[in-house]
């Protein structure tokens, strides 16, 4: 599934299925991504890192 | 069958391979994002008072908490865990995991063997905490990840300066200073995946640098899980409470040497290292299904 990146535009593949709350990065600027709809699937700039993520 | 809960705020490759594993098992389950995720304390979500008379029992028959900010996985379990639902990990698991000074002390007291490390509580004690300690040190905040803001000083110069930075960073925590010995390894650490009593599996981490983090490109091959590595593993998961956990390792030269446990594990790069060979989302499934009855209810709570 192709979608348009919210940052620059460029297409943005998503594998399926696509999720809720998935993270994806256009292949063009880099930008983080995060799907925030699935019907339609919507794409937003995923969150900054913060300080207390990590694994 | 009651749902399964996954709290989880951002869905990565290793949550999309655990959300497969489950919907391969046909078990139900809950994505809970935890940004939108709240209680009223005593009460069930979308359910009676807890001290009503129609209360059901928990709203879910198990918990696997892939949380990516600790602040917020740590609340998430208790949350849970306030519920009677059997939660991996536990939240003090993640309290311990999540300090390096606590999942030291517990490494400790189970008497396995871990790097030379000092803690020293304000920045200019650190200096001398690292004379002591001998150079090179490196030094580590108390939280955190990634190895983010893990430095290495190799002489009492380079430790001031440190130290400097840390007394300048505005979180009193970040004034605590942690360090260990710089461990002289074979260019690689080793990550062990540890699902209850089971040892998925493992993977040699090399990077040209000192630090071999997965999240600063250190590159994954399979690493054969030898029972002195597999029981080290598991011993270092069950110091710090037990559940699903991502063990590192260093082949220091007297023997291999626990690092940290880590109690949001990512897993991608190993996956991708063992290829079809381990399916490591399927086995924490596993491990969170061993804690629910046949009748979907809620077995036991998460065990050391």
């Amino acid at each position: 599934m192709t979608r348009t990146c919210p940052e620059c535009e460029g297409p943005v593949e998503l594998a399926e299925p696509v999720r809720l709350s998935e993270i994806a990065q256009c292949a063009d600027c880099s930008s983080e991504l995060e799907v925030v709809g699935l019907e339609p699937v919507a794409l937003a700039l995923a969150p900054e890192i913060e300080e207390d993520w990590g694994e | 069958m009651r749902p399964l809960a996954v709290p989880a705020s951002r869905v990565r490759h290793e949550e999309k391979l655990l959300f497969a594993a489950l919907e391969r098992r046909g078990v139900p389950y809950v994505h809970l994002d935890t940004r939108r995720f709240g209680a009223e304390l005593g009460r069930m979500p979308d359910g009676p008072s807890r001290d009503g008379p129609s209360r059901d029992g928990p709203p879910y028959a198990a918990a696997l908490n892939r949380e990516i900010s600790q602040s917020r996985g740590l609340y998430a379990s208790l949350l849970l865990e306030s519920w009677d639902v059997p939660t991996v990990n536990r939240s003090e698991v993640i309290g311990v995991c999540g300090d390096k000074l606590r999942t030291s002390l517990a490494l400790e007291r189970a008497g396995l063997p871990v790097p030379r490390t000092a803690v020293a509580l304000t920045p200019e004690e650190g200096v001398e905490a690292a004379e002591r300690l001998g150079f090179p040190v490196v030094v580590k905040p108390l939280s955190g990840s990634w190895g983010r803001m893990v430095a290495v000083a190799r002489d009492r110069d380079a430790a001031e300066a440190l130290m400097e930075h840390r007394a300048a960073l505005p979180s009193p925590q970040q004034h605590i200073v942690y360090l260990q010995e710089l461990v002289d390894k074979p260019g690689r650490d080793i990550r062990v995946i540890v699902a209850g009593e089971d040892v998925v599996g493992a993977s040699y981490r090399y990077a040209d640098g000192w630090r071999t983090n997965a999240a600063r490109g250190a590159r994954s091959e399979p690493c054969p899980l030898d029972p002195e590595l597999a029981e080290l593993a598991l011993a270092a998961a069950q110091a710090v409470g037990g559940g699903v956990l991502g063990v590192d390792l260093v082949e220091g030269p007297d023997g291999p040497l626990v690092l940290e446990v880590n109690h949001a594990v990512e897993f991608q790069s190993l996956q991708a290292a063992h290829g079809d060979s381990l399916d490591v989302a399927d086995a924490i499934v596993s491990h969170v299904l061993s804690l629910i009855h046949d009748d979907g209810a809620p077995a036991r709570r998460e065990v050391r």
